[in-house]
Formats: C-alpha cells, sequence, structure tokens
C-alpha cells in the first residue's frame, strides 16, 4: 500500500492524524481554513498558519469504485470504495478517504451499495496513521 | 494595438498511423509527422524557426532539429499539464508568429501510450503535492479521479450513463467512417457499453479513452505568407489558455464549485476576442480521454447552461447533422489518444472540407485541451 509522501506544508496534518487528531490548517490572521495546506493564505496573503482541530463529522460528498488494472495491493482489494467527505465544521474543506466498517477494517469492508452522497459520516484512525470514515448509522 | 485574432494560419499537418503498438520509437515517430505536416504545407524543414509541444513530449527540440534539419530557431516553449497542453501549443506558436519572434512554427506530439508504461503505475514519481491526500486511499488513476467529478455531477443534475454513451457513441460512429482510427469499421452498441467491465465506477471501459501510439504534429505561418502554402489556410482566429483561481489541478475537489472547471476560464477570455458565438460553432472536437469531460465541456464553453450537458448529448446532439457534430475523426475515445493533438489536425480537416465524417460548408470549430487540468482551446475558422 502507498503511504503519503508528505512535503513540509502537508507534514503537520500527518503528524496529528498519527496521534488519532484531525486538524485542518488554518489562517492564523483571517482564521479562513485552508486544504490542501500551503504556505501563505491565499484571502489575505499571511504566512501565519495554525492547525485547527474539527470534529470529525463530515458528509459524502461523492465516492467512486475502482476495478482493475490497479496497483498490485489495491487490486487485491478491488471492488474498494474511495470517497470525498466534506468535513461539518467547515463545508469547503473535503477530504479523500475509503469508507469502511471500522479502524484498520480493509478497503473493502462495506459493500459499495451501502454508500450514499450525502451520508454522515465521521473519522477514525488506522495503525498506518490515514484517517478512515464510518457511516454515523451503520 | 495588433492582436492574436486571425493573424496566423495552420497551414500543414501530418500524422504517423495509429495502434496499440507500433515499432517505431517516439522520436523517429515525432520525425515522420513533423515532416508529413511539413510535406502538408509545402514548407522545407530548413525554414521552421518555431517549435512547440508538451512538457510530458520525450522527444526534445535538439533531438528533432538536428534529425529533420530544422533552421535556427529562435522560439520554443512546453506547456505543462499533460493533455491540457495541446490547443497551448498552436496558442504560443501562433503569438510568437504574430509578435515577430519566429516566422514558421511546428508544434508536435509523440507518444507510445499503446505500447508504453501507464504513467499513474509509477510508485516512484508521487508528487507530493497533491498525491499525498489521494493515492495512499486508492485514488490512483486518471479514470479515478474524473469519475469522482462523474459522480457528483451526476447526482447533482440527474445526468445519466446514457448521457455518457451518447458521447462514446458519437465518437465510435465517426472512427467507423475514419480508416486512420484505431476503431475503424469496430461499431459500439448500448448493450456493449451497459454490459462493459467496469473501470472506476460510475464509468465504464468505453468512458475510457483509447491507449495509442502515435504522433501528429502541424505547422503554423503568419497569415500573409499562408497564402502562399498549399492548402486553405486555417486560421487561428482565438485562442486561450485557462487556470482557475483556487484551481487543484484533475483532483479539484476543494474550491467552492468543482464541477467548474479550467474549460470555464479559457472559454471566457475565448469568446471576448472572437467574432462569433457558441451558437455559430459548426463543429467541435472536444478533448475526451473521458466521456464524462464532453458534458463538463459542453457547459464550460457556453453550449449549454450549468447542468445541462448532460441532456445536451440526447437526440443525436453530438452526430452529424445534430446541433454539434463532436470529434469528427473518433477523438481520445475511438480514433487515438495522443493527449488530444488529433482533435487539432481534425479541426483543420474539417475547415478545409477533407475530412472522413465531413460537417457541410463548417466554417468554425472549437478544438479544446484536457478539461480537469490547467487547460486550452482554439477558435479555428476558414
Amino acid at each position: 500500500m502507498l503511504s503519503p509522501v508528505t512535503d513540509p506544508d502537508g507534514a503537520p496534518f500527518w503528524q496529528y492524524a498519527a496521534q488519532g487528531e484531525l486538524r485542518v490548517q488554518a489562517c492564523a490572521a483571517c482564521g479562513e481554513p485552508r486544504f490542501p495546506p500551503r504556505p501563505c493564505c491565499p484571502h489575505c496573503q499571511s504566512f501565519a498558519s495554525e492547525w485547527r482541530r474539527v470534529s470529525g463529522h463530515g458528509r459524502i460528498w461523492s465516492y467512486v469504485v475502482p476495478h482493475p488494472p490497479l496497483l498490485p495491493d489495491y487490486a487485491e482489494q478491488a471492488p474498494y470504495n474511495v470517497v470525498v467527505v466534506e468535513l461539518t465544521d467547515a463545508p469547503r474543506i473535503r477530504l479523500v478517504g475509503n469508507l469502511v466498517t471500522g479502524p484498520d477494517a480493509p478497503l473493502n469492508s462495506l459493500p459499495p451499495d451501502r454508500i450514499r452522497i450525502g451520508a454522515k459520516v465521521h473519522a477514525v484512525f488506522s495503525g498506518t496513521g490515514l484517517p478512515q470514515w464510518v457511516l454515523e448509522r451503520p | 494595438m495588433a492582436g492574436l485574432k486571425d493573424a496566423t494560419a495552420i497551414v500543414g499537418i501530418g500524422q504517423t498511423p495509429f495502434a496499440r503498438h507500433l515499432p517505431e520509437d517516439e522520436k523517429t515517430l515525432a520525425c515522420r509527422a513533423v515532416l508529413a505536416a511539413l510535406d502538408d504545407a509545402g514548407i522545407a524543414p530548413g525554414e521552421v524557426d518555431a517549435l512547440a509541444s508538451y512538457t510530458m513530449e520525450e522527444t526534445d527540440e535538439v533531438e528533432l532539429a538536428k534529425a529533420v534539419g530544422f533552421g535556427d530557431l529562435t522560439f520554443f516553449s512546453k506547456v505543462g499539464y499533460g493533455g491540457g497542453g495541446s490547443c497551448a501549443t498552436v496558442a504560443h506558436l501562433a503569438s510568437a508568429i504574430a509578435t515577430g519572434q519566429a516566422t514558421v512554427g511546428v508544434a508536435w506530439r509523440s507518444r507510445k501510450r499503446g505500447s508504453g508504461p501507464r504513467p499513474w503505475r509509477n510508485t516512484a514519481a508521487q508528487l507530493p503535492t497533491p498525491a499525498q491526500w489521494t493515492r495512499p486511499y486508492g485514488l490512483l488513476r486518471p479514470v479515478d479521479e474524473i469519475a469522482m467529478l462523474a459522480r457528483r455531477y451526476m447526482h447533482e443534475y440527474g445526468a445519466t450513463r446514457d448521457h455518457l454513451f451518447n458521447v462514446a457513441l458519437a465518437c465510435r460512429n465517426r472512427a467507423n467512417q475514419n480508416p486512420a482510427a484505431v476503431m475503424y469499421e469496430r461499431p459500439l452498441t448500448r448493450e456493449m457499453y451497459m454490459t462493459s467491465r467496469w473501470i472506476s465506477e460510475p464509468l465504464c471501459l468505453f468512458d475510457n479513452c483509447l491507449e495509442t501510439d502515435g504522433a501528429l504534429a502541424c505547422v503554423v505561418v503568419s497569415r500573409e505568407r499562408a497564402r502562399d502554402c498549399r492548402h486553405t489556410p486555417v486560421y487561428v482566429h482565438s485562442a486561450a489558455q485557462g487556470l482557475p483561481a483556487q484551481h487543484h489541478g484533475m483532483i479539484n475537489y476543494w474550491n467552492d464549485d468543482p464541477l467548474t472547471g479550467p474549460a470555464w476560464t479559457a472559454a471566457r477570455h475565448l469568446w471576448k476576442h472572437a467574432d462569433f458565438t457558441a451558437q455559430d460553432v459548426d463543429v467541435a472536437q472536444i478533448y475526451d480521454a473521458f466521456t464524462a469531460l464532453i458534458p463538463l465541456s459542453l457547459e464550460g464553453y457556453g453550449f449549454c447552461e450549468r447542468g445541462e450537458g448532460g441532456a445536451f448529448t440526447e437526440q443525436g446532439a453530438l452526430e452529424i447533422g445534430g446541433r454539434l457534430p463532436l470529434n469528427t475523426g473518433g477523438g481520445g475515445l475511438s480514433e487515438a489518444y495522443v493527449h488530444g493533438f488529433n482533435l487539432i489536425n481534425e479541426g483543420v480537416k474539417q475547415l478545409r472540407g477533407t475530412s472522413t465524417a465531413q460537417v457541410p460548408g463548417a466554417a468554425t470549430c472549437l478544438v479544446t485541451a484536457g478539461e480537469g487540468v490547467p487547460t486550452s482551446a482554439l477558435l479555428l475558422r476558414s
């Protein structure tokens, strides 16, 4: 499986995720959250930023179900789902992830026909430090 | 101020055969396509002084120039973002020639995508941004990234798989008329489409472009010079690139309105400098790496309103005789996938009146580059 190749802007996200915390970058001057992380604020151009903790609640914005040909580790689990989750606390922040049955469950643990755009989900954290998502009402 | 409008023209086009596998290497194919385009124009290689291609093109200017015998080059440019750069190659040459930096420009693309590697399989070349946010979760290929937008688009506007089929069918029908197309004499039916294997739900096999070996090129000169060339000049009426504010590339999930992409930005500039409107376009060559890009592009370039791109494809609108005949050589879906360069050359054929699926009296053609990535577009007229 691929692990995130981080850069200086993105590294704090993954450090917090490894501690089981979902945080997004926000401008320390004007307060606007932004994703993906970047060196300065596109609204006020401030270089001061903070990592704001979010509730981990959101809704499915869209999803796909990839089938082979895929990289071998992913082909073994296909078909699996990939979702985009829109965060409740910051609706324009959308995170890519997988909808699973619980922490550390495989990518294909939830049948694709259980997935609906708009469904409420919340974040769980796997041992690998990747945030994953589970249905609020499984 | 002297502008770009009709200041330059495409006067030569050339291409190699298209196939899943061609024996020659990319450099040789590039040379063949470029020399064919110059021969078509009636211009000697020694007269070429400008080049433009894609950053993903593997044959560089030095190799091409010394192989085919170009003269001294005074302008050379490469455009990024894969298939988003196709039309910009011509646009850069047109700008250089219109401003006197060069006189004879060649744009080209040579690619062995059919028999060569898929870029998405390269795990070493993961870009830190934005791939760190997507690839670990198994969003691996361009088709996965676009399928995510396609699902949302279908949910929001009620577009259906039948709309996507209409796109695939129109391209296949045109390829069936084009002996050079990979899918010549291979008809597509709704049954085949609806029962084909998934690649990334909601997109199936026939929603994806071909994997092709091949090369194409075209020649751009000033409108004055164009009058002395072999064929009817095809004028570059308007040209634009587009990288919208807060755009995120193909994984455009992070701005306010992810279903409006670079096409909207390119279109605003394109129409601002044109003497005609979308309603006056006789034939369109719209970048079709995936069927789902067509409804988005139809909206972006102003052929219909937001959310109407799916419905626009109904009642044969994209076929010959329809409201907007589409990708008349078969496009990336059914002629060849060479990063959209075949769409440029097909636009030229339509305006010369020599397409294998000729739109009667075609005088204006829109050509677009990849939507979903920073893009470009051309309005051509005869």
